[in-house]
C-alpha cells in the first residue's frame, strides 16, 4: 500500500469505528443512565414509571422499621421539604444510619412504594453526594422560614 | 523545625525545578553546551530537595507532629507506624508531593540511562520534564502546602481515613502514580523529537523500554487498586466505573496503544505521528485524571476533599500542557512522513486495527465518564452512568481486539501470505472454540452466548501467545531463539488471555446472596454449606469489631472457616466491613457481615466468586511481559558501547 491509501485506510477506520462507536452509545446510553429525582417531585408523582431512577436525601430520624429476624427494612428519606418511604432487603452499607445522607436506587411499585435495589451512603462521614447536597440546600432555608417538611404541598 | 525545612526544601526544589525547565532547553536551541550540562546536575538536586521535603513530611507523621495541619488531620497517636509512613501520600498535599517525589526519581533515572542519546535531545528530554515538575510543585506551594502549621496543636490526630489502614493502599497509590507519572517520560521524549524535528526509528527505540515501563507500573497500580476495592469495601466487585478508576483506565488504554504503534514506529519507520499523538494523549489523560480526582467536579468514592482552587490550578495547568503540545504537534508533524509502506495483511495493518480498537475504547469511556457532567451543564437533568453501560460499550472494541490479537501476534512486518497463516492458526483456533465451550458448558453447566465468546476469545488468545515461545523451546527448523521482545509480548498476550477468563467467567457464574442467618445456622451457596458459629466482640489497636465465624463446608467436608469483622474506628467512630474472604486459585468464596437483626440474628452477604484471582494474576503476569520486554538486548546495546570508555576513565584515574 502506498502511504497515501494507508493513511486513507487509518482515517477511514478510525472515523468509522468513532460513528459506530459514538451511535451505539448514545443508544446505550438512553436505556442505561440513571437520572436523580429529588424527592419532592417523587411525592409529585414527576416520576418516570417503568424503569430505575435514583433518590436521595437524608434517612429520617426514627423511621426505621425492621421486623426482628428478618432483612427486609422500611424507612422515609427526606429532602427537608417533603418525605417518601423506602424499603430495601439486603445488607445496609456500612454509614448508613438515621439522620444521614443515603442515595437509594430502584423505582416505584404499583402500591407507590419505592422499592430499592441499591442503597449507597458513602463511606467519608462528612461527604454528602452533591446531587442530595444540591436538594437539601434548596429547602434548608424555605425549612427555617416555618414551612416545616411534610408541609401541605406534601401529605401523601 | 523540622516541616520548616521540608517547606524551605520544596521553595529550593522549585528554583532547581526552574532552572532544570528553562537553561536546558535554551541550551539545546542554541547549542551551548555549558546550558545543556545543567540539565542533569539540577534534576539531581531537585531530586535532593523534593526526597528531603518527603522525609521531613514522614518524620511528622512518625512524631505524630499534630501542629502540622495535615498530619493532625490524617493521622493519630494509636496509629500502627506503617499506616503513619502511608498516611503520607493518604490525602490530597501528600500524594502530590509523592506525585512530584516520582516525577524527579523518573527524571534522573532518565539522567541516569541516557548517556547514549545526543546531548541536546537528552537536555530537551529533561527539560521538559524539568517544566512538568515546575508545573507540580507549583500546584504543590501555592494550593496544597503540607507543611501548613495547625496552632494550637490539638492533642491527638483526627485518624486515617480507615479504608486506608490498608496494606494493600499502602503501596497502591505509589505504584500508580509510578505509572501515570511515567507517561511524562513518553510526553517528554515526544516534545523532545518534535522541537528537534528529527524523529526516527532510534528515537521509538529510545522511548520504548521507558514506556513499557510505565505501562507496567499503572498496570499494576491498576490491578492492585481493583484488589484492595475488592476486598476492603465490602461489596465483592472488582471494578466499579467510578470516575476515578476510569481517569486511571483511560491512560492506560492509550498507553496500550502507544507500546504498540511505537512497535511499529521502531520497526518500520511508520506511524510516526500518530505515536507522538498517542504520548501525548496518555499523559494528557493522566493529567485529566488527576483533574477530575482533585477538583471534586465529578462524584467518586475515591474523591479528596475538594477545593476550587485546584481545580482551576489544575484545569490551566493541563490546559497549558495539551494545548502547548498539541499546538507543537500542529506545527511540526506535517514534516514527518513516512517512505514506507505495507500490505493490507500484514503485522502493520493488525497493529493499527490495535490501535483502533483501544483508541475507540479510551473514548468511550471518556464519554461515559463526563457524559454526566456534560448533561448537569446542559441542565438536563442529573443523570449517572454505571457499570451496564460501560460494560455494554466497552465490549463492543474489546471483542474484536481480543479476537484479533491472537492473529496479529503471527502476521510477518510488511506482508503476509494468508495461506500458511491460517495453517498455522488453524489447530489453536479449533482447540481454543472446543475448550471455549466446554469450560462453561461442562464445568459451570450453563451456555451464553457472552460467556462462550469471552471464554474463546480468552483461550485463543492463552493458546495464540504460547506458540511463539513453544517453537523456539523446541527448536524446530527454521525458528531463531526468541528474543526477550517477543517472548515479553507473549507473556504478557498470555496475561490478558488470563485477565479475559477471569472477567467473563466470574461475571457470568458469579452468585450473591443477601441472607439473614442465626448463630448456629446454616446457608447453602453454590454447593458450598456456611455455618454462622459464632459471634463475639473483638479489640484492634484502634477499632473495637464484631466479629463473625463461619464454618464453610462441601459436601460435608471441611473446606475453611472465615472470620468477618464489622469494625468501629475509635477516633473517626466510622463502621467498616472487613470482609472474610476464603481465597483458592479457581473461586473465592466472600463474607460481609451486615447488621445485626435482633434475636441472635445477622444479615450477610455471601458471594461465590468462580476464576475471580484470574484477574489480578493476569494482570500482574502482563506487567511481567512489560518487564521482560524492557530487558530485551537490543535496549541495552548502546548503553553497553559506552561502557569501554567509562572502564578507560576509571583506569586513568586509578
Amino acid at each position: 500500500m502506498t502511504p497515501r491509501r494507508q493513511r486513507m485506510l487509518a482515517v477511514g477506520l478510525a472515523a468509522s469505528g468513532i460513528m459506530i462507536a459514538t451511535a451505539l452509545t448514545l443508544e446505550a446510553l438512553k436505556d442505561n443512565m440513571m437520572f436523580f429525582i429529588s424527592v419532592t417531585d417523587v411525592v409529585a408523582g414527576e416520576y418516570p414509571a417503568d424503569r430505575n431512577f435514583r433518590i436521595g436525601g437524608l434517612v429520617v430520624d426514627g423511621s426505621m422499621q425492621r421486623e426482628t429476624g428478618s432483612m427486609d427494612i422500611l424507612f422515609r428519606v427526606t429532602d427537608l421539604r417533603c418525605e417518601m418511604s423506602v424499603t430495601y432487603s439486603g445488607v445496609l452499607p456500612d454509614l448508613f444510619r438515621e439522620g444521614q445522607g443515603v442515595v437509594a436506587h430502584g423505582r416505584i411499585d404499583s402500591s407507590g412504594m419505592f422499592i430499592a435495589d441499591r442503597i449507597m451512603a458513602k463511606h467519608d462521614e462528612n461527604y454528602m453526594a452533591p446531587e442530595v447536597a444540591a436538594s437539601l440546600a434548596e429547602h434548608v432555608n424555605e425549612q427555617t422560614a416555618d414551612l416545616v417538611q411534610g408541609g401541605p404541598e406534601c401529605d401523601s | 523545625m523540622i516541616p520548616e525545612i521540608g517547606h524551605f526544601a520544596l521553595i529550593l526544589a522549585l528554583s532547581l525545578a526552574v532552572c532544570q525547565g528553562v537553561l536546558p532547553l535554551i541550551g539545546a536551541h542554541r547549542n551551548d553546551a555549558a546550558m545543556m550540562s545543567v540539565a542533569r546536575t539540577a534534576a539531581l538536586g531537585q531530586f535532593v530537595f523534593v526526597a528531603a521535603a518527603f522525609a521531613c513530611l514522614a518524620w511528622s507523621f512518625v512524631q505524630s507532629d499534630f501542629s502540622v495541619a495535615y498530619v493532625a488531620n490524617h493521622s493519630q497517636l494509636a496509629l500502627p507506624t506503617i499506616y503513619k509512613i502511608s498516611a503520607v501520600w493518604g490525602a490530597h498535599e501528600g500524594s502530590l508531593l509523592l506525585w512530584v517525589l516520582l516525577l524527579s526519581a523518573w527524571t534522573i533515572a532518565v539522567g541516569r540511562f541516557s548517556h547514549d542519546l545526543p546531548d541536546a535531545f537528552a537536555a530537551r528530554v529533561i527539560g521538559v520534564l524539568g517544566l512538568l515538575s515546575t508545573g507540580f510543585l507549583l500546584f504543590t506551594l501555592l494550593t496544597s502546602n503540607p507543611f501548613v502549621r495547625l496552632l494550637p496543636a490539638p492533642l491527638d490526630g483526627a485518624d486515617l481515613n480507615p479504608l486506608l489502614q490498608d496494606p494493600g493502599l499502602a503501596i497502591h497509590p505509589p505504584i500508580l502514580y509510578a505509572g501515570y507519572v511515567g507517561f511524562s517520560v513518553a510526553f517528554a521524549f515526544a516534545i523532545a523529537a518534535m522541537l528537534s524535528g528529527n524523529l526516527d526509528q532510534k528515537w521509538a527505540r529510545w522511548t520504548r523500554p521507558w514506556t513499557t515501563l510505565a505501562w507496567l507500573f499503572l498496570t499494576v497500580g491498576i490491578a492492585l487498586g481493583s484488589w484492595w476495592a475488592y476486598y476492603e469495601l465490602g461489596w465483592g466487585g472488582w471494578w466499579f466505573y467510578d470516575p476515578v478508576e476510569n481517569a486511571s483506565f483511560m491512560p492506560w488504554l492509550v498507553g496500550t496503544a502507544l507500546i504498540h504503534s511505537l512497535a511499529v514506529t521502531e520497526k518500520r519507520g511508520l506511524f510516526k505521528s500518530w505515536t507522538l499523538l498517542l504520548a501525548i494523549t496518555a499523559f494528557s489523560l493522566s493529567l485529566l485524571g488527576t483533574f477530575l480526582v482533585r477538583s471534586g467536579i465529578l462524584v467518586s468514592v475515591h474523591a479528596f476533599a475538594t477545593d476550587p482552587a485546584r481545580g482551576l490550578f489544575i484545569l490551566i495547568f493541563l490546559g497549558i500542557v495539551v494545548f502547548g503540545a498539541l499546538g507543537l504537534y500542529a506545527w511540526r508533524a506535517p514534516e514527518l512522513d513516512s517512505p514506507a509502506g505495507f500490505r493490507p495483511v500484514s503485522r502493520e495493518t493488525f497493529l493499527l486495527l490495535n490501535n483502533v480498537f483501544l483508541v475507540v475504547a479510551a473514548a468511550l469511556v471518556f464519554m461515559g465518564t463526563l457524559a454526566p457532567l456534560a448533561i448537569e451543564v446542559m441542565n438536563a437533568g442529573k443523570i449517572s452512568v454505571g457499570p451496564p453501560w460501560f460494560e455494554i460499550a466497552l465490549a463492543i472494541p474489546l471483542i474484536p481486539l481480543v479476537l484479533l490479537m491472537g492473529v496479529g501476534m503471527h502476521t510477518a512486518w510488511r506482508a503476509q501470505e494468508p495461506g500458511p497463516l491460517a495453517r498455522r492458526l488453524r489447530v489453536p483456533a479449533l482447540l481454543a472454540i472446543v475448550a471455549g465451550l466446554l469450560i462453561p458448558g461442562v464445568i459451570f453447566g450453563r451456555f451464553g452466548l457472552l460467556v462462550c465468546i469471552g471464554t474463546i476469545a480468552a483461550l485463543w488468545i492463552m493458546i495464540a501467545a504460547t506458540l511463539e515461545p513453544i517453537r523456539s523451546w523446541r527448536r524446530e527448523p527454521g525458528t531463531t531463539a526468541i528474543t526477550r521482545s517477543v517472548l515479553g509480548m507473549s507473556v504478557a498476550h498470555f496475561g490478558l488471555g488470563m485477565f479475559v477468563l477471569g472477567v467473563t467467567l466470574v461475571s457470568a457464574f458469579n452468585i450473591e446472596s443477601d441472607q439473614a442467618l442465626r448463630t448456629g445456622g446454616v446457608v447453602e451457596i453454590a454447593g458450598y454449606q456456611f455455618e454462622l458459629r459464632e459471634v463475639r466482640d473483638v479489640q484492634g489497636p484502634n477499632y473495637a469489631a464484631i466479629e463473625g465465624t463461619f464454618e464453610i463446608r462441601k459436601d460435608g467436608e471441611f473446606v475453611g472457616e472465615v472470620r468477618p469483622q464489622k469494625r468501629q474506628y475509635l477516633v473517626q467512630k466510622n463502621w467498616m466491613t472487613e470482609a472474610g474472604i476464603l481465597a483458592g486459585w479457581n473461586r473465592d468464596l466472600f463474607i460481609a457481615m451486615g447488621d445485626q437483626l435482633g434475636n441472635e440474628t445477622w444479615s450477610v452477604r455471601i458471594q461465590y466468586k468462580p476464576m475471580i484471582r484470574f484477574i489480578w494474576f493476569g494482570a500482574l503476569v502482563m506487567a511481567l511481559g512489560g518487564l521482560i520486554a524492557t530487558t530485551d538486548r537490543r535496549y541495552r546495546l548502546t548503553a553497553r558501547a559506552r561502557e569501554p570508555a567509562r572502564v578507560e576513565l576509571a583506569e586513568s584515574a586509578g
